[in-house]
């Protein structure tokens, strides 16, 4: 899948309080290929989430476009939307990483229970090993550590198979080994096929990445690939 | 998993918060439902007293005392009995306006004769009665025979079973259906028989009658009016032109009653608007309340693939879930507290109960689990119009921009 982003820009109206619109993205253009790592990096504020949840079909842009294989999705109906999400996109978010009433097998099996695609169990299983969650499959995800949630957000993620995955920040307040494994498995992703999009401040995350994006003033600057 | 199941997880993984709701639906349902109950249970009470009645004046003697004696033994099952000379009925017949009149006999049974306590047996007069016989006709078409009785709902006597009335053998050969009037627990026999119970009480040393003779009395005479004819001018002529006696007018004997119930109705209607109004506006600040604390939640799932509509009906689904819950148990407790209860409100209230029918009881049922079902998604519908358009990625990453 390619995904071409052209003259995105986003403005946000000041929060209470404040007068007239911050602008966020500026006239942004970006091409994302499919068996790549990306890695947006900047300083908090910069815009670099804004931009992912645009890519991602969850914010809508001030102006530009974002295709899909060709196809504009901010012209697609809610429902179109959804289902593209569902079945194309998968999201690691930072914060909200899981609905507590349900157990962390349920979580991942999420998307599964959206789409119309049959529940696939064995690959449910299989990032359940691979994320060393076995022990807590069966265990509600609101008791779970900030380390556990942020491996189930990405199992959940990687279930549907998707052809590209956003993680925002996925291996902040990790330990090394659990950052290298989230970052391991979103590469294994990406040799996979499917297009890895990173926003994250660390360093390391840098160094492996094909394609390394810089946010400055509200526009992208690209610094590797 | 599927979409069904994440709902009721949702509801199921918070017990508090959904117990909590429960409880106000049950409320609000039981409110609405029991209120209706007890409301047609005392409507159709006072009319099934209005009809009871038959007739348009009841002539007692003077002595029976004021017309609230009479009240009391046809409303709540006052035990009594009084006389007057039989003389009255020919007296009553050259009254202008009295177009039918029928005698009855009371009498009360003697202690834990027959039943657990004293029973009020009344005789009527088969040829000329006008406010029994039509009541009879369900339970019993033939003409009574000596000694033959029909028992009143409330009584446990069964059909067929023969006891002892001052020491007569009577047999049940019938049984009323419920009238929720103090005649439920009466018993109902030819004139002859009620003579004969009097007699025999007597000669047991029971002085029912002092020196008259049975056959020389009677207790009330039921008047039908004729066509055309003032009910209260009629009324008045009696009390004026004969002595002794005190001629009621059936309506007035049950305005007391009525206004009591119209009291009753007006508190009932105020306790439900009350109830259903107060339920509505917890449901709303509560849903909000919950839309609030569960925006996360929602944001994750419109990522996952939600759409807006899909998430609306989550919402709305489980608010709808909680009510039908809710509501159901509201109806079973109201049914609970109600229908086996009826005959203490009945004696709180001071008013006749008659339970309606089971097609009303399912009617009100259904208005009660309906007010409920459409008031609990009302309320969340802001809540789930407000949620399916958050801004995900904003609460996804929690202010950071």
């Amino acid at each position: 899948m390619i995904i071409t982003a052209k003259g995105i820009s986003k403005s946000y109206k000041r929060g209470k309080g404040g007068k007239g619109f911050v602008q966020v993205l500026s006239d942004t253009d970006l091409s994302i290929e499919g068996g790549k790592v990306y890695v947006i990096y900047g300083r908090s504020g910069s815009g670099k989430s804004t931009l992912m949840n645009i890519l991602a079909g969850i914010l809508s842009p001030s102006s530009g476009s974002v295709s899909y294989d060709g196809r504009d999705i901010y012209s697609l109906s809610d429902r179109e939307l959804s289902a593209l999400r569902c079945l194309s996109v998968g999201y690691i978010p930072q914060m909200h990483s899981a609905v507590g009433t349900l157990t962390v097998r349920e979580n991942i099996l999420l998307p599964s229970a959206v789409s119309e695609k049959p529940v696939d169990s064995a690959r449910a299983d299989e990032l359940i090993d691979l994320l060393g969650l076995t022990e807590l499959a069966d265990v509600r995800a609101n008791v779970l550590s900030g380390g556990e949630l942020r491996r189930l957000s990405l199992a959940r993620a990687l279930v549907n198979s998707p052809s590209v995955i956003f993680a925002d920040e996925p291996t902040n307040d990790l330990d090394d080994e659990c950052a290298k494994l989230v970052v391991q498995t979103l590469h294994a992703s990406a040799q996979a096929g499917a297009a890895v999009v990173i926003v994250t401040h660390e360093l390391f995350a840098r160094s492996d990445a094909d394609v390394v994006l810089c946010m400055q003033n509200s526009s992208l600057v690209r610094e590797k690939g | 998993m599927s979409i069904k199941k994440l709902l009721l997880k949702s509801i199921t993984g918070r017990p508090l918060r959904s117990l909590a709701l429960l409880f106000i639906c049950a409320i609000m349902s039981g409110a609405v439902y029991g209120g209706a109950v007890v409301w047609a249970s005392l409507d159709n009470g006072i009319s099934s007293l209005e009809k009871r009645l038959g007739a348009d004046i009841i002539v007692v003697p003077k002595s029976a005392g004021e017309k609230t004696k009479l009240e009391e033994m046809l409303l709540q099952g006052t035990v009594g009995y009084f006389y007057m000379d039989k003389s009255v009925s020919d007296e009553l017949d050259k009254i202008d306006g009295v177009e039918k009149q029928s005698s009855q006999y009371f009498l009360v049974s003697a202690s834990s004769e027959c039943c657990s306590a004293k029973v009020q047996i009344i005789g009527f007069d088969e040829d000329t009665d006008i406010s029994v016989k039509p009541w009879l006709q369900n339970s019993y078409s033939k003409r009574l025979g000596q000694n033959e009785i029909i028992v009143g709902s409330k009584l446990t006597t069964k059909v067929g079973q023969i006891f002892k009335l001052y020491g007569v053998e009577c047999k049940a050969v019938g049984k009323l259906e419920s009238t929720g009037t103090g005649v439920d627990t009466a018993v109902y026999a030819s004139s002859d028989t009620v003579k004969g119970l009097i007699r025999a009480a007597q000669s047991k040393g029971i002085s029912v009658l002092s020196k008259q003779s049975p056959d020389d009395v009677i207790s009330s005479v039921y008047i039908k009016v004729r066509e055309g004819y003032d009910i209260d001018e009629v009324t008045a002529k009696i009390n004026l032109d004969i002595d002794g006696v005190q001629a009621v007018r059936t309506r007035s004997m049950i305005t007391g009653t009525a206004d009591k119930l119209s009291v009753l109705s007006a508190g009932i209607t105020i306790l439900i608007a009350a109830v259903c109004i107060l339920s509505a506006v917890i449901m709303l600040v509560v849903f909000t309340a919950l839309a609030n604390e569960r925006k996360g939640e929602f944001a994750l799932l419109r990522v996952i693939g939600f759409s807006r509509a899909r998430l609306a009906r989550q919402v709305l689904g489980e608010a709808f879930v909680i009510c039908v819950i809710g509501a159901l148990a509201g109806i079973a407790a109201a049914s609970a507290a109600v229908f086996p209860f009826g005959a203490l409100i009945e004696k709180k209230a001071d008013l006749p109960m008659l339970s309606p029918g089971i097609l009303s009881v399912t009617g009100y049922a259904l208005i009660a689990f309906s007010a409920v079902c459409v008031t609990g998604p009302l309320a969340s519908a802001y809540s789930a119009y407000r949620l399916s358009r958050i801004d995900t990625g904003r609460i996804l990453r929690e202010g950071d921009s």
